[in-house]
C-alpha cells in the first residue's frame, strides 16, 4: 500500500475542468436525446409503414449493439465519408442518438397510455395530425413518464465516460491526464469516481423537482 | 461496402465473439452470485449486514463502469494486485452488474405478497426457512425478466473491456477500423455479431420464462 491522496489537490484545476466539460456534453446530449427521442416516438406511431420502418430499423439496431462500438463508427465513419467531426462533436451525437432510441421506447408508451379521445378531440378541432400530437398527446404523456426518462438521463451522465475512448477531454480524460503526471492511477481514478457520484446525485435532486413539477401540471 | 474485405476478417469477428461471450458469461455468474447475497443483506434485519449491502448497490450505480474497471486493472496494479485484463474485465463486470441484479433481485422479493411470509412463520418455520422454501422459490418467477434485462446490458457494456485492450468483439473492430480504415465495413460485422448474440440470449430467456410462469 502506498497510497497518497496528497497529489490530488495538486491537479484540482485539471479535475474541475473535466467536470466543467463532463457537465456540458451530458446536458447536451440530454436535450438532443428527449427531442430526438420525442421525434422518433411520433415517427414509430406513423400512419405510413415508409415513415415507421427506418426509425424501427434504426431503433433495433441501436439498441443491438454497445455504445462503445457507435461512439467508434460515429467518429471514424463520418469522416470516411468526409465529414470530419471534432471528438466532442461525434461523441454528442452518439451519445444522444443511443439515448433517443431508448427515450424512445419509453416516449412511445407514454403516448399509447394517452386516451385516444385528446387526440380524437384534437383533430375533430381541425388541428392536424402532427400538431396534435406535439401540443396535445406528447406533453400529456412526457409528464406520465418523467421518472423512466430521469433514469435514462442518469445513465446518459454515467455512460458519458465512454467519450473518452475517443479522446474527448471530460473527467476520464482529465484523470487520466492527472494519472500520466504522476503515475497515481488509484487516486485519481477514485477521485473521479466521487465526483461522478456527487454529479449523479446532484442529478437525481434535480429530477426529483423536475418530478414534482411535472406531477404538479397534471 | 468492400464485401471482399468483410469475407476475409470475418473469421476474426466470429472468434472474438467468443470471447466476449465466455466474458459475459462469467462476469454474470458472478453478479448473480454478488447480487443474491447483497439482496438477501439489504433485507436483514440488523442495521451492520443491512448497511453494507445498500452501500455496494449506491456505489456501484452512482459511478461509471468504466471507472470501476480503471480502478480496478490500474489501480490494482498500484496496490500490487496483480491480474491479467480478462481477469479485471470478469470480475469489474461482475461486480458492476451485481449491483443492478441487486435491485433486480430485492425487487422481486419483496413483491411477493407479505402474506406468504406470515403464513409460514405462523406454520412454525424459521425465517430463513420461509425465504428459502416458500419466498425465494415464488420471487425466482419473478426475476427472470428483470435479470435478463441486466444481462442484455452487461453483453453491451462488456464491449468497455476493450479499452483495457481485451481483444473481444469491440476491440477487433476498433483494431480493423484503425488498420483499414472502412468503420462501416467493421461496424456491421461487430454489429451482426453482437445482435445474433443478443437476439438468441432474448430467446433463452423468454424460453425459461415462459417455463417457470404460473399456469394458470
Amino acid at each position: 500500500m502506498n497510497l497518497d491522496f496528497t497529489v490530488i489537490p495538486r491537479m484540482t484545476d485539471l479535475l474541475l475542468w473535466g467536470v466543467m466539460w463532463t457537465v456540458i456534453l451530458s446536458v447536451l446530449s440530454m436535450v438532443l436525446s428527449l427531442v430526438l427521442g420525442a421525434v422518433f416516438a411520433v415517427a414509430r406511431l406513423a400512419p405510413f409503414r415508409l415513415v415507421r420502418w427506418p426509425v424501427q430499423a434504426f431503433s433495433w439496431i441501436f439498441m443491438g449493439t454497445p455504445l462503445l462500438l457507435q461512439l467508434y463508427v460515429v467518429y471514424f465513419g463520418l469522416a470516411e465519408l468526409g465529414l470530419n467531426l471534432n471528438a466532442f462533436t461525434a461523441g454528442v451525437i452518439a451519445l444522444s442518438l443511443h439515448f433517443a432510441v431508448y427515450n424512445a421506447d419509453i416516449i412511445r408508451a407514454g403516448i399509447q397510455s394517452i386516451d385516444t379521445g385528446q387526440y380524437q378531440a384534437a383533430r375533430s378541432l381541425g388541428v392536424s395530425h402532427l400538431q396534435a400530437m406535439r401540443k396535445v398527446v406528447v406533453p400529456q404523456a412526457l409528464a406520465n413518464v418523467t421518472p423512466a426518462l430521469g433514469n435514462m438521463m442518469i445513465a446518459l451522465l454515467k455512460e458519458s465516460a465512454l467519450v473518452s475512448a475517443i479522446g474527448v477531454m471530460e473527467l476520464t480524460l482529465s484523470a487520466q491526464r492527472a494519472i500520466s503526471q504522476t503515475f497515481r492511477p488509484f487516486e485519481f481514478y477514485l477521485a473521479a469516481a466521487a465526483l461522478y457520484y456527487v454529479l449523479n446525485l446532484v442529478l437525481q435532486q434535480a429530477l426529483r423537482l423536475i418530478e414534482r413539477r411535472a406531477a404538479l401540471t397534471r | 461496402m468492400d464485401f471482399d474485405l468483410m469475407q476475409r476478417v470475418w473469421i476474426f469477428f466470429a472468434q472474438a465473439s467468443l470471447t466476449t461471450i465466455m466474458i459475459s458469461g462469467l462476469a454474470i455468474t458472478l453478479g448473480l452470485c454478488l447480487g443474491f447475497a447483497a439482496a438477501l443483506a439489504s433485507l436483514s434485519r440488523l442495521a451492520a449486514v443491512r448497511w453494507p449491502a445498500r452501500a455496494y448497490v449506491s456505489i456501484f450505480r452512482g459511478t461509471p463502469a468504466l471507472i470501476q474497471l480503471f480502478l480496478l486493472y490500474f489501480g490494482g496494479l498500484q496496490l500490487g494486485l496483480e491480474m491479467t485484463a480478462v481477469q479485471a474485465g470478469i470480475i469489474g463486470l461482475g461486480i458492476n452488474i451485481g449491483a443492478y441484479m441487486t435491485e433486480s433481485i430485492r425487487g422481486a422479493i419483496i413483491a411477493v405478497d407479505r402474506g406468504q411470509t406470515e403464513a409460514g412463520r405462523c406454520l412454525g418455520l424459521s425465517r430463513s426457512q420461509t425465504m428459502r422454501r416458500i419466498i425465494l422459490p415464488q420471487a425466482a418467477r419473478l426475476m427472470v425478466r428483470p435479470l435478463g434485462v441486466n444481462s442484455v446490458a452487461l453483453i453491451k457494456g462488456s464491449a468497455i473491456v476493450s479499452t483495457i485492450s481485451v481483444t473481444e468483439l469491440t476491440y477487433t473492430a476498433h483494431r480493423f477500423i484503425s488498420s483499414t480504415y472502412k468503420p462501416f465495413e467493421m461496424f456491421i460485422l461487430a454489429a451482426i455479431f453482437y445482435l445474433v448474440i443478443i437476439t438468441l440470449f432474448m430467446r433463452m430467456i423468454d424460453w425459461i420464462d415462459a417455463r417457470v410462469a404460473l399456469k394458470e
